[in-house]
């Protein structure tokens, strides 16, 4: 594995059924370093991304060919408990999906499945999580209260703190704001940025504009290819195929 | 002259307004039916006498009309069977919904949906002529039909009411919640039990509840195998008299407005109210827990 990639596919394909949604795809995705997933609807940008975490697992039919190397293995290798990938390999959802539990319990809640029960330990790790994820001005307050009560921006970052809450080493994002208003956006954004520096993020977004100001590399998809992988300066300023280039200034998608 | 549509609407509204107001109208004449002719024993016994008095004598001279007996016949046949049918109701929910796989979870329906079709008279028999001599036999005691027989089969007849509804409570859990719950590395049974269930709460506590109204106003199984004694039990082997059961068993030979049939009324509004209170406790649940948004019913 080079070194400083974190999780690699190698080869993959992937089924529905008889149906392939996910052609050939090998891509590095380099450690601390934000890679935005771009393409037009249905090309497989949320399939490849919960392929990373075998999120693709509660799918019934659904069927990986090729290897997605994390840590050194094959995480579809016979001996890999799905369960420990996903602890190290944390998901934020299109829409904030809270539990309808205290904001506390929210947080709480994968940790305590892992072990974690002193008190103080927990309601550290709420801070800490509510901190890294901006809500904590917000919500200290009312930690006991219904995480249904927030808004959706707020639930989304309540989404985000849950799962930093595990202590990921990747967090993988599919459209995390496409719900949001601009400011919400704006402040996911702003935190998406911030959490590099401890986490690798792989974050699909419909949003150019988006995907242009946060992240470091970008992958072009059509029809379950991988039609470009680049910097994400090189993919906006001067793609190498015309697809890409088409797809990004507006002309099909 | 030329339906607008306006008028259209408001002629749709009101005869649904009709509909609402007719069945509306029925129950409340029901009710007044059953209070008129239950009310005129308060002239022979007082309220706390008849509810709480041990001797149930509607025919002798002079009679004694407390029924106490019947309600703790009622209360303990429902209790008993709640007992039984609450966990094998959920839990066959549960599996039906989460776990079963595709094929084995169509044939438990239709042996659940089966089993609430059944007539009751059918269970009852069953449970007269199977149940009660092998209870005899095997406690080796004086009847088969008691407690025990009564709660048995009166939980074959909640388990379908307590399944069905359990199930679609958690049928309506967002996929949301179980995907946030595996993507945090939640196992499948960690995901039932932490987040599927708690979810889907109010719609069990509703099955629940239901389940044990359909118990308490069950009247054909307790009339067939409670075995029928109008006495306080003693044993989970002893026979009972629940309120249903008198009331079938004697309303025939109760003359016209005599005594014994306003007390036979009477004790129908001691069930209306019972029957009235779970109803409302199911309402209240499940209004409870939808407020704080739990994906539910
Ligand atoms: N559970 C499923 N069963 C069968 N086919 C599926 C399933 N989920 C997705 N697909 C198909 O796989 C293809 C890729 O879907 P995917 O959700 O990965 O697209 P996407 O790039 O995320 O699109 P969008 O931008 O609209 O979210 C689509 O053609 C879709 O119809
Ligand atoms: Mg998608």
């Amino acid at each position: 594995m080079e070194k400083d990639s974190i999780i690699e596919t190698n080869r993959v394909h992937f089924y529905y059924g008889k149906f392939r949604a996910l052609t050939d795809i090998s891509m590095r995705f380099q450690k601390h370093r934000i890679t935005a997933l771009i393409g037009p609807s249905g090309c497989g940008k949320s399939t490849l991304l919960r392929l990373l975490n075998r999120m693709n697992d509660l799918i019934p039919e659904a069927r990986v060919e090729g290897e997605v190397v994390f840590e050194d293995r094959d995480i579809y290798g016979p001996d890999v408990d799905p369960v420990e990938i996903r602890k190290k390999i944390g998901m934020v959802f299109q829409k904030p999906n809270p539990f309808p539990k205290s904001i506390f319990n929210n947080i709480t809640f994968g940790p305590k499945l892992s072990g974690v029960a002193a008190k103080a330990d927990l309601r550290n790790l709420v801070e800490e999580s509510l901190r890294q994820a901006v809500l904590w001005d917000e919500v200290k307050d009312i930690l006991d209260r219904s995480a249904m009560a927030l808004s959706g921006g707020q639930q989304q970052r309540l989404c985000i703190a849950r799962a930093l809450a595990m202590k990921p080493d990747v967090l993988l994002m599919d459209e995390p704001t496409s719900a949001l208003d601009p400011i919400s956006t704006a402040k996911i954004e702003e935190l998406v940025e911030e959490l590099k520096k401890k986490y690798t993020i792989i974050i699909v977004t419909h949003n150019m504009q988006q995907a242009a100001r946060i992240s470091d590399m970008t992958g072009f998809f059509y029809l379950g290819r991988l039609v470009e992988y680049e910097l994400t300066e090189k993919i906006f300023t001067n793609p190498s195929v015309k697809q890409t280039e088409d797809y990004i200034t507006g002309r099909f998608g | 002259m030329k339906i607008t549509r306006r008028r259209k609407e408001k002629l749709i509204k009101n005869i649904f307004f009709l509909f609402a107001i007719v069945s509306l109208l029925i129950l409340f004449l029901i009710v007044l039916f059953l209070f008129r002719e239950g009310i005129p024993i308060f002239k022979e016994v007082t309220l706390w006498d008849f509810l709480f008095g041990n001797e149930w004598y509607p025919t002798y001279q002079p009679p004694s009309y407390g029924i106490w007996p019947l309600i703790v016949g009622s209360l303990i046949v429902t209790f008993f069977s709640s007992l039984i049918a609450v966990p094998i109701g959920v839990m066959s929910a549960v599996y039906i919904s989460e776990i079963a796989p595709a094929a084995l979870k169509e044939v438990l329906k239709s042996v659940i949906e089966l089993l609430a079709g059944l007539p009751s008279v059918v269970l009852g028999f069953f449970g007269m002529v199977v149940l009660a001599p092998w209870l005899q036999e095997t406690f080796d005691l004086p009847t088969g039909l008691n407690i025990v027989n009564a709660s048995l089969i009166l939980a074959l007849m909640a388990v379908p009411t307590i399944s069905s509804i359990s199930e679609d409570a958690l049928y309506a859990v967002p996929k949301e919640f179980k995907e946030a719950s595996y993507a945090l590395g939640a196992t499948k049974y960690e995901t039932i039990v932490r987040v599927i269930v708690p979810s889907a709460f109010s719609g069990i506590m509703t099955s629940v509840i239901l389940g044990m109204a359909r118990a308490i106003g069950e009247t054909m199984v307790v009339l067939m195998v409670a075995g029928g004694a109008a006495a306080i039990p003693e044993s989970l082997f002893d026979s009972v008299r629940p309120m249903p059961a008198s009331i079938a068993a004697e309303m025939g030979e109760a003359p016209f407005r005599s005594g014994h049939y306003h007390a036979l009324f009477a004790t129908g509004i001691v069930l209306f109210f019972m029957t009235l209170i779970f109803n409302l406790v199911a309402d209240y649940v499940s209004h409870k827990f939808r407020e704080e948004g739990s994906g539910t019913l």
